[in-house]
């Protein structure tokens, strides 16, 4: 233990650049055990769901109708809406973590400019979550035609119309319910009130929804993010839900909005 | 340097800062002292950027902190030991904060080596107590090697080992020509660190200038003798520009006079000491005295507007 720290000299380049501030989030995201446990969970419940849903389907009393085959790859992928509670969790933790920890007021003096930090956070997360949930898709996706295929039901492949853009949308769906999470966990700064809200509007509001009357049910549900999701998960979209592109856009205006809500408040208030 | 102009900060109600302006000069240690809930902390939190000024500037190195380039390298703050994800070890947030600025993993493993953490740095930092804290604190401030180092209340949870090891590190990194800007509400720390004070109390300034003017205008500073021969003691002491008084039996308070004289007079006169302690604590005193009085005249003033809205 020494008490006089080296003097360098004042020729160092020490600026805050925007890749050196993705490098400060990148070492965050992964010096956490629980990144890497959430990362898990969402990889095992999104492969193991799709793969128990395509496993059993058609076991149950009436006998598969034909409804429950029009989208083989949607069965695979059934595990991808209870996986995106877990990515919608971490994406929270990694803002809100900071605020309950206190880290945050030494993040942003280290970061006066303050907007890299959200704008970094936003990449490492997306980068990441995106690669992962991606393969993850792929595995699931793949898995579950296989299990179908071995039981003597129809199966489709990559190639098949609309089904590559599905599984392409499943780790956007994914990523997005997670920069969701980033963005409320940034807007309301408090664990458990972030979450609550995420799951209420990604999971609870769809089906609450439902008990409105159908004119109005019909007019709001394709909007909500879950659904317009759904649309671009879909092989085929069905009614009342918006068709993939449209779908698209309706869920990326949602992250554009919040995190741009988040960008505001962040510049504004009292850290 | 740091430069407060005017400074004022409105949380809702409560003016937490109140048309501060002080300077803090490069070289020396300048405590920021002031009872708690004086509005020191809160005045650190806008020095860095972090809170928003409801009125009034400040000004780091000659600019707002907003606007500094390498920050690091220009402040370095400890505002509240352990701001640190509890399943993160100190290496990694240091290494996440390092790598903002650019700084390497070597300075992240000197100032780690620097603060007494080697041992514990890759461990998760929730088993941490208060005082590693506060030192992984001290660590990240010191990070970008900076310019001006502003510590928060930097002893506290701290063991004596540690607390004297911060004495010095402050001493030493002031003695370099840096920045030294420590809080306490502690007095008595103050007067053993400091050489420039800044007194607050209810977001106002109270005092500001070198400690010595400080202890100048403070009270009188007083010697506590004890003597089985007071009254003989009293006589050989008293004199031009000495008091001496009769606190208790056989004690006497002695101002005017420095400990060594009054121990050589009582020698020359063959007289018995059995305690001879210059008083310090009428430093203390004199600082409570100074902020009660903000205390007390706030609080007038805050029960005269709540009377003045009622009516």
């Amino acid at each position: 233990m020494t008490t006089t720290p080296a003097v360098t000299g004042p020729s160092r380049d020490l600026r805050v650049t925007l890749p050196r501030v993705l490098r400060m989030e990148w070492i965050k995201f992964w010096s956490l055990r629980s990144t890497i446990y959430t990362l898990a969970i969402t990889a095992l419940l999104t492969i193991g769901v799709g793969s128990l849903v395509s496993g059993v389907i058609g076991t149950g009393d009436g006998g598969p109708g034909q409804d429950d085959f029009s989208d083989p790859a949607s069965m695979s992928l059934g595990g991808v809406m209870l996986a995106a509670l877990a990515t919608a969790a971490l994406g929270v933790l990694t803002s809100t973590s900071e605020y309950a920890s206190g880290m945050i007021r030494a993040t942003l003096a280290a970061v006066p400019a303050r907007l890299p930090v959200l704008w970094a956070k936003v990449i490492v997360f997306a980068a990441v979550s995106f690669v992962l949930m991606l393969a993850t898709s792929l595995v699931a996706f793949l898995a579950g035609q296989a299990i179908l295929s071995s039981r003597g039901f129809t199966s489709v492949t990559l190639a098949d119309p609309g089904v590559f853009r599905a599984v392409v949308g499943a780790a956007v769906y994914l990523t997005g319910a997670g920069l969701i999470g980033l963005a409320v966990g940034a807007l309301l700064r408090n664990t458990a009130g972030a979450v609550t809200t995420v799951v209420g509007a990604l999971f609870v509001l769809p089906v609450l929804i439902q008990l409105l009357p159908a004119s109005w049910d019909d007019s709001i549900f394709p909007y909500l993010p879950s659904n317009a999701a759904g649309s671009f998960m879909a092989v085929e979209a069905a009614s009342p839900s918006l068709s993939a592109w449209p779908g698209l856009a309706v869920f990326t205006g949602y992250i554009a909005v919040l995190l741009a809500g988040a960008a505001v408040l962040l510049k504004r208030r009292d850290a | 340097m740091i430069e407060v102009n005017d400074l004022s900060k409105r949380y809702g109600e409560k003016l937490a800062v109140d048309s501060l302006s002080f300077a803090v000069r490069p070289g020396v240690v300048t405590g920021f002292l002031g009872p708690n809930g004086a509005g020191k902390s809160t005045t650190m939190r806008v020095i860095m950027g972090l809170d928003r000024p409801t009125s009034g500037q400040v000004r780091v190195n000659g600019r707002s902190y907003a606007r500094l380039k390498a920050p690091l390298q220009e402040i370095g703050a400890l505002l509240e030991a352990k701001a640190i994800h509890p399943g993160r070890s100190a290496y990694h947030h240091l290494l996440s904060l390092a790598a903002s600025n650019g700084i390497d993993k070597g300075r992240v493993l000197d100032v780690i080596d620097m603060v007494g953490l080697s041992e514990v740095a890759r461990k998760r930092a929730g088993g941490f107590s208060l005082g590693m804290g506060q030192r992984l604190g001290i660590a990240s401030a010191l990070l970008g090697d900076p310019r001006i180092v502003m510590l928060d209340e930097p002893v506290n949870g701290l063991d004596p080992e540690g607390v004297l090891w911060i004495r010095n590190l402050l001493k030493s990194l002031a003695g370099q020509g840096r920045t030294v800007f420590v809080s306490s509400h502690l007095m008595s720390e103050m007067a053993l660190i400091a050489e420039d004070l800044i007194v607050i109390g209810r977001g106002r300034l109270l005092s500001a200038g070198p400690i010595a003017e400080f202890i100048a205008q403070a009270s009188t500073r007083s010697v506590r003798v004890r003597s089985p021969q007071a009254a003989s003691l009293g006589g050989v002491l008293v004199g031009e520009g000495v008091t001496v008084t009769n606190t208790e039996p056989g004690v006497l308070e002695v101002t005017g006079l420095d400990p060594a004289e009054i121990g050589e007079r009582a020698a020359a006169a063959g007289l018995v000491l059995h305690e001879l302690s210059p008083q310090e604590a009428s430093l203390e005193e004199a600082f409570m005295e100074l902020t009660r009085d903000a205390v007390e005249y706030h609080a007038t003033a805050g029960a005269l507007a709540t009377a003045g809205r009622t009516n």
